[in-house]
């Protein structure tokens, strides 16, 4: 991020030097990494701090949550249960990314399933589903199948939403100019319709891929724990702290760098700077 | 969200939705499905039992508070994020972060750190609702106009002059987004968070009545649930509304 | 020789001029219930000439060349092109975008191209007749280029390419040069009467520019807003085939700016 006016620093007039005078250190620290890992080491500081300053008797430093993970994935218990509780959130993931963008698009084509669909999503994704996840297991049971239903509870709305509000907003004028030159209305959607909407429909599944980390989390510690959630409340009822920390630890950094993996591909391949992001 | 406005659809379409559950629930089809008008009356006695009354005044409580506090926090971070670039460098990784991950999985946490009780739930209100205030906040800081900046100063304008009259103001329609997100969050968080630690409020009934078969009941808390969080996301859009007028123009 | 108001066209159909392109006979549109965009509009448009819709805004001038484009019904009326009746867009009529309406996703080449591969034209052939147009409009190099990395006035430059590609006898421009620059603008009015030398096409041009229509047209059609009417025709009638920037010299450009102004000056007092 560059140097806006209407900051601090330019209203008061500590405006920069001229360019091509930068100094060593200001271009130095205008690179977002260095920020990135300072951040980091500040966090990890107040955290080792707050845990040696006994916040609570419960609360483990972050040398000792980073020691304990290193065990548990050495000892191959934190791999072994982030197979198992992968499986449901892929399976989830994947199901409502090709359920729900069908959908999405559906709505967003065809009136009828506009009017019936959409207003249910919508309380879908505003409401708490979190109450439903519990009532989830009387139909399903206790395995992979109920897991992999809460991760849909959760990624299928928001997916469908933003392909359906992708499909609707497509750039008039573009639809405009594509009936001039005679395009059928097949050719409408594919070239037209669908480029333009993927941008909205990509950041949509990126989304659903942190709805689905909410979903698997909330179905391992609301439904029979497995994986990573069994590590958690096991660990927990054993006052291993430190476990317990580092393995959610683990799966927020997971979720993280998933999520910013999905970034960087959109960047990269649909070239949003072409067109207003997608929210 | 301009479709949350869509008042008219969305009113049909679940009445033809609810005309659909009657007919399912007194078809028998789905176990979990009791007709809504059973749902309904479930509904109306439901309100009027003591122990409805006490977990909606816990629920609430946790609610208020916790929102209360993540506005009192958020809204200033976010200030403090869109003017001063150095903390904006420094937190802004982690508001991000947080605001897109899994929170739940910090819920056992906040259990062992704070109790199976009240203060718990608020922590969690407030750990799912913050983040995105002060992320909206501090994008209405960032879209507010140099040039009105420039204006303010070149008028003479107080540092609290120029965050009270001018800032706050002109980013205003996005803190209200990021506050009527942030309820729709709250009340994720309040849920969650009653569910987990189920002995209190509104998760506790669920937790009894799912239990104990008693679907009528289970939808009928579900469905005052949603309609309070629709409700309240709905008023605070109200308010966006009016606000918006000059939102366009800034 | 211009014409000034008090002579300008009666208002009653003509009889069909033998050169008449286009015929639009009592095209009215109403939008809702009160919004009269155009009302009992009588026009010939001339092939091979660049006839001008001008005049302040509301006065239905981008509305009228839509319905002439097929992109909007009328309400009331017909439009002929080349004898035949107008329902919908048709391969010898081409638009030209305000906005530029290009794919942003798509590289000049296929932008450009665009016409001819919604007609189902192989690819050589299409990027052969495209890199053609290319050149045409002056963006020979820019061939792989996407959009974003284009100015606004090249962007209209693909644009105004695509619409040549597709070889209709009829180009619709809906004041092309409105979001670029002056100086694009300027070099893009040179550009087009240099073009109009190459390329037999009938131009229908819509602008709110009195200069812009002066300098370029061989005709202007009045347009009075509130609802959209024809208050008159002008024709300049200056040689263009000299130096370009002469043509702003020229008396009879002047007179007819003037004229026009004076005659539009109302609507916006």
């Amino acid at each position: 991020m560059a140097n806006e006016v209407g900051t601090e620093r330019e209203a008061f007039g500590l405006a920069p030097t001229a360019t091509g005078q930068r100094t060593v250190a200001a271009r130095f620290v205008d690179r977002p990494v260095v920020w990135r890992l300072l951040s980091i080491i500040l966090f990890a500081l107040i955290w080792e701090i707050a845990g040696r300053v006994p916040v609570s008797f419960a609360f483990p430093t972050f040398s000792a949550t980073a020691v304990a993970f290193a065990e548990m994935m050495v000892s191959g218990e934190l791999p072994k249960a982030y197979l198992s509780t992968l499986q449901p959130l892929i399976l989830g993931i994947v199901l409502s990314t090709v359920l729900g963008v069908g959908l999405g698009i559906l709505c967003g084509l065809w009136r009828p399933g506009e009017f019936m669909a959409i207003p249910i999503f919508i309380v879908l994704q505003a409401a708490p589903v979190a109450a439903f996840i519990p009532l989830v297991t009387f139909v399903y049971g206790i395995g992979i199948a109920a897991k992999t239903l809460a991760v849909m509870l959760l990624a299928l709305p928001v997916i469908v939403l933003n392909s359906y509000k992708a499909v609707r907003n497509v750039n008039a004028s573009l639809l405009d100019m594509c009936r001039s030159f005679l395009g059928s209305q097949r050719q409408a959607i594919m070239k037209i319709m669908l480029p333009d909407a993927s941008p909205v429909i990509f950041a949509g599944l990126r989304l659903g891929v942190a709805a689905g980390f909410v979903g698997v989390v909330l179905a391992e510690l609301l439904i029979t724990p497995t994986g990573i959630g069994d590590l958690i409340t096991f660990h927990r009822s054993r006052a291993d702290y430190a476990e317990m920390y580092a393995t959610i630890a683990s799966i927020i950094a997971l979720s993280t760098v998933t999520l910013i993996a999905l970034q960087w591909a959109e960047l990269r391949f649909l070239r949003p700077e072409k067109r207003s992001a997608a929210r | 969200m301009t479709i949350f406005g869509f008042r008219i659809p969305i009113m049909a379409s679940l009445i033809v939705w609810a005309i659909l559950w009657e007919i399912v629930g007194r078809l028998d089809l789905v176990f979990l499905l009791p007709p809504f008008s059973e749902v309904l009356g479930a509904a109306v006695d439901l309100v009027q039992t003591p122990s409805w009354q006490t977990a909606t005044v816990t629920t609430l409580r946790s609610f208020v508070v916790g929102m209360a506090l993540s506005i009192i926090v958020g809204i200033p971070l976010g200030f403090l994020m869109g003017r001063v670039k150095v903390a904006d460098d420094l937190l802004g990784m982690w508001v991000n972060v947080f605001s897109s991950a899994p929170l739940s999985a910090l819920v056992p946490v906040l259990m062992i750190l704070f109790g199976f009780g009240e203060r718990t739930i608020v922590a969690a209100v407030f750990l799912f609702s913050v983040w995105i205030i002060v992320l909206d906040t501090r994008a209405g800081i960032l879209h507010v106009s140099p040039s009105l900046v420039e204006m303010a100063r070149s008028y003479g304008a107080s540092r609290k002059a120029l965050y009270g009259k001018i800032l706050l103001w002109a980013a205003l329609p996005e803190i209200l987004a990021g506050v009527r997100l942030g309820l729709i969050r709250g009340v994720k968080g309040v849920v969650i968070g009653q569910l987990l630690v189920a002995i209190v409020g509104y998760g506790a009934l669920f937790e009894t009545f799912s239990r104990n078969f008693r679907m009528a009941q289970f939808w009928a808390l579900t469905i005052i649930l949603f309609a309070f969080a629709m409700v309240v996301a709905e008023l605070i859009e109200r308010v966006e509304r009016k606000v918006e007028y000059y939102a366009g123009a800034r | 020789m211009m014409m000034n108001m008090a002579a300008a066209r009666p208002l009653t159909p003509q009889p069909t001029a033998p050169d008449a392109i286009v015929e639009i006979r009592g095209i009215s549109k109403t939008y809702g219930a009160d919004v009269e965009a155009l009302r009992n509009i009588d026009l010939d448009l001339p092939r091979g000439k660049l006839t001008s819709l001008l005049g302040p805004s509301g006065c239905g001038k981008t509305t009228l060349l839509k319905i002439v484009a097929g992109l909007i019904p009328p309400s009331a009326g017909t439009v002929r092109v080349a004898g035949k009746l107008v329902e919908g867009p048709g391969p010898e009529r081409a638009f030209v975008f305000q906005d530029f309406a290009l794919m942003p996703w798509a590289t000049v080449l296929r932008n450009v191209g665009f016409g001819l591969e919604l007609r189902g034209v192989g690819r050589t052939e299409r990027e052969a007749t495209a890199h053609r147009y290319i050149a045409e409009v002056g963006l020979v190099g820019f061939e792989q280029k996407y959009p974003h990395e284009l100015s606004g006035g090249m962007r209209q430059r693909v644009g105004l390419a695509r619409a040549l590609s597709v070889d209709a006898e009829v180009l619709l421009l809906d004041e092309p040069f409105s979001a670029v620059d002056e100086q694009n603008r300027r070099k893009f009015q040179e550009d087009l009467i240099r073009l109009r030398t190459t390329q037999n096409k009938t131009f229908i041009f819509v602008t709110h520019s009195i200069e812009e229509a002066v300098y370029l047209s061989d005709r202007i059609v009045l347009l009075s807003p509130r609802p959209g009417r024809i208050s008159g025709i002008v024709e300049p009638n200056i040689d263009r085939s000299g130096n370009p920037d002469d043509i702003r010299r020229d008396q009879r450009y002047l007179d007819a700016v003037e004229e026009i102004w004076q005659g539009l000056r109302k609507y916006v007092e």
